[in-house]
């Protein structure tokens, strides 16, 4: 019957088509992820190639200069391909390939997911194939181009709004399409089951890192973790880990793009109400009929009408919180970050430096907030240099 | 009464889609009762969703048309009670799971069997979550249509098992179109446990591929050819879609 439900979410909402095809996918990832061949080559791969573990860095000017609470970093913008994508890539390839899929399929929306797939999928000898928003591969077209460059083919898709959401329906219809030789490698924890946990899962090494290296440092847990949320991946890496640990609070800072009052945003939880979508049962923008909203965000990665099932149930029981955060204060988080402490985060990322700058002054020197630094913003330059009003195109 | 049923009852049924409220609802209304006349058996109305994943371009299309034009789900469920008499065939609406839980999958089933429909089609609605919608269709009196595709294999039987009003067999494989692949297999699997129909459910169908696929089933699904015509011609779409709609049940009876 239902499976993979947290609380009322999840599910396993999709056509009949694919039900054999995520039943295997399930079979599999729960055989793999206790083989110890398996375990030992993707520990490898995160290590050897991913460059794992991240760094934590304390960032000590910001500190300093917000005047309140000790910030740290987690530097998942330091991982081969700049972001957190990645572990989530080399863990679905390599099970794609265990079983015996010759190629693999992604939707995305910044590019980064795209990028991470198309490199392992490099790595691995795996055919490629990106599906992204018309619109998103006009916003990040330095990363179009580098999935390209790694041998992946690039379909930019035209329907709706062209953006993340897009992607995601022509990426399900294209596995419907060619499922036997195929796997799609969901970027997000999101979508049926068993998805938001196998992303889950591969991603929740964020977490585990965070807490063992802030023991050595600080020689005590963080008062809160804080992560920005699209599908939520990073954010559920990051909070995975501390779930059970009740005194950390967990922040997920959502795209609320214009402001929450404006039809252009992304803040699923603060404007969503239930519903059954992209395989799932979560919270979604939309109307009093279902259909699904068109909306927006300055982030191509956050800009996605619905949350992980997984962070649905989290609101729900007030285990996590989640905040808004605009393009503007987005941006000058991006601006903040590079200036203070030289590191030019994600514009996904700066909604979490946001709003992080917003709590940190008023909070007592001895507490440890630790922000997700989920990806860099190399990609995003010339986006924010637009947003500026400087004319400057990749 | 059973409209599902004895809609196969005269040899081989013809089951055309259209996507409701494309290129507007007065259009529609006017399909849906020159259908009816023309050769249809049961006519599958589309409420439109913005995101049809489980269908191609074609549909996708109609929808936001449809959308466009302003067309919501009380608007059709009021469209189809006012022209119900005239329509002469079973009606089953075919929808996403969220247009039907966001309306409340109560009142939706209620408002179903108000209309006069008998079933509804859900494609992004499995066995394992049919719970979210078989209480409510039963309450109702609405029959929930199971879905096969040739990637279902060993779930047809439980599928077919527990099905309802008739077995909808995705042809082709995927969305966009494609080959009949062992449809014969399919609807054998259905028969070894259940003696409920077998409809078949072709992209776009020529008189001679419809033929054809009724060979091994009990019906015919037609899914975007009349989409398609709808997308074309327009207002102006009556006259092409009944000459469609005749040329299809001449060649499977």
């Amino acid at each position: 019957m239902s499976k993979g439900k947290f609380g009322i979410h999840g599910g396993q909402f999709v056509p009949e088509t694919l039900m054999n095809a995520i039943n295997e996918f399930e079979q599999a990832y729960n055989h793999y992820k206790n083989d110890p061949e398996f375990v030992s080559e993707l520990d490898f791969l995160m290590r050897e190639y991913a460059g794992r573990p991240s760094r934590l860095y304390y960032a000590e000017k910001m500190t300093k200069d917000l005047g309140g609470a000790k910030i740290y970093l987690k530097r998942e913008d330091l991982n081969h391909t700049g972001s957190h994508k990645l572990n989530n890539c080399l863990g679905q390839c390599l099970l794609a390939k265990k079983m015996g899929k010759t190629r693999v399929i992604a939707e995305t929306g910044a590019g980064q997911h795209g990028v991470a797939t198309a490199t392992v999928a490099a790595l691995l000898g795996l055919e490629c194939e990106i599906f992204m928003g018309k619109e998103d591969t006009i916003r990040q077209a330095l990363n179009v181009y580098r999935m390209k460059l790694l041998g992946a083919k690039v379909n930019a898709v035209e329907t709706g709004t062209m953006t993340l959401k897009d992607a995601v329906n022509e990426a399900m219809r294209e596995w419907t399409n060619r499922v036997s030789d195929t796997h799609y490698v969901l970027g997000s924890v999101m979508g049926p089951h068993p998805f938001p946990t196998v992303v889950r899962d591969f991603q929740s090494v964020i977490g585990k890192e965070i807490k063992a290296q802030l023991l050595e440092k600080e020689g005590k847990l963080p008062d809160v973790v804080m992560a920005c949320v699209g599908g939520g991946s990073n954010a559920m890496g990051a909070f995975y880990e501390f779930i059970k640990d009740e005194n950390v609070k967990l922040i997920g800072c959502e795209a609320a793009g214009l402001g929450v009052d404006n039809p252009k945003n992304a803040a699923t939880i603060a404007n969503g109400t239930l519903g059954i979508f992209h395989g799932m049962k979560s919270y979604f923008c939309q109307d009093e009929y279902g259909q699904i909203a068109p909306v927006y965000s300055i982030s191509a990665g956050l800009d996605y009408p619905g949350i992980g099932p997984e962070h649905a149930n989290l609101a729900d029981t007030d285990r996590a919180q989640y905040v808004p955060v605009t393009d503007e204060e987005a941006v000058w988080a991006f601006e903040y970050l590079s200036k203070t402490e030289g590191i030019i985060p994600a514009i996904e990322s700066a909604h979490a430096v946001a709003h992080c700058m917003k709590i940190a002054p008023s909070m007592d020197k001895d507490k440890i907030i630790v922000v997700n630094l989920s990806g860099r913003g190399d990609k995003d330059v010339a986006a924010i240099a637009r947003y500026r009003g400087e004319n400057i195109y990749e | 009464m059973n409209d599902i049923k004895s809609a196969f009852e005269n040899g081989k049924a013809f089951i055309p889609f259209v996507t409701a409220g494309d290129p507007d609802l007065a259009t529609t209304e006017k399909i849906l009762i020159e259908m009816s006349k023309n050769g249809a058996d049961i006519i599958e109305i589309g409420i439109p969703f913005s995101d049809p994943i489980a269908e191609g371009v074609a549909i996708q299309e109609a929808d936001l048309r449809s959308l466009a034009s302003g067309t919501t789900t009380d608007k059709i469920f009021d469209m189809v009670k006012r022209v119900r008499s005239e329509i002469k065939c079973a009606l089953a609406i075919m929808t996403y799971m969220n247009p039907i839980f966001v309306y409340g999958t109560d009142k939706f089933m209620r408002r179903c069997s108000e209309c006069g429909i008998s079933a509804v089609i859900v494609p992004d609605t499995p066995f394992e979550e049919k719970q979210e919608l078989s209480p409510f269709c039963d309450k109702h009196g609405i029959e929930l249509v199971s879905l096969i595709a040739p990637t279902s294999h060993d779930r047809i039987k439980m599928i077919a098992k527990e099905a309802q009003g008739f077995v909808y067999c995705v042809s082709s494989m995927g969305v966009k179109g494609g080959s009949i692949t062992d449809i014969g297999e399919m609807v054998n699997l259905v028969k070894s446990v259940s003696d409920i129909p077998s409809a078949v459910e072709l992209d776009t169908s020529t008189p001679e591929q419809a033929r054809k696929a009724v060979q091994n089933a009990d019906g015919v699904i037609v899914s975007s050819a009349i989409v398609k015509i709808v997308g074309k011609y327009g207002k102006d779409c009556i006259k092409p879609v009944c000459d469609y709609v005749k040329s299809i049940k001449e060649a499977i009876s």
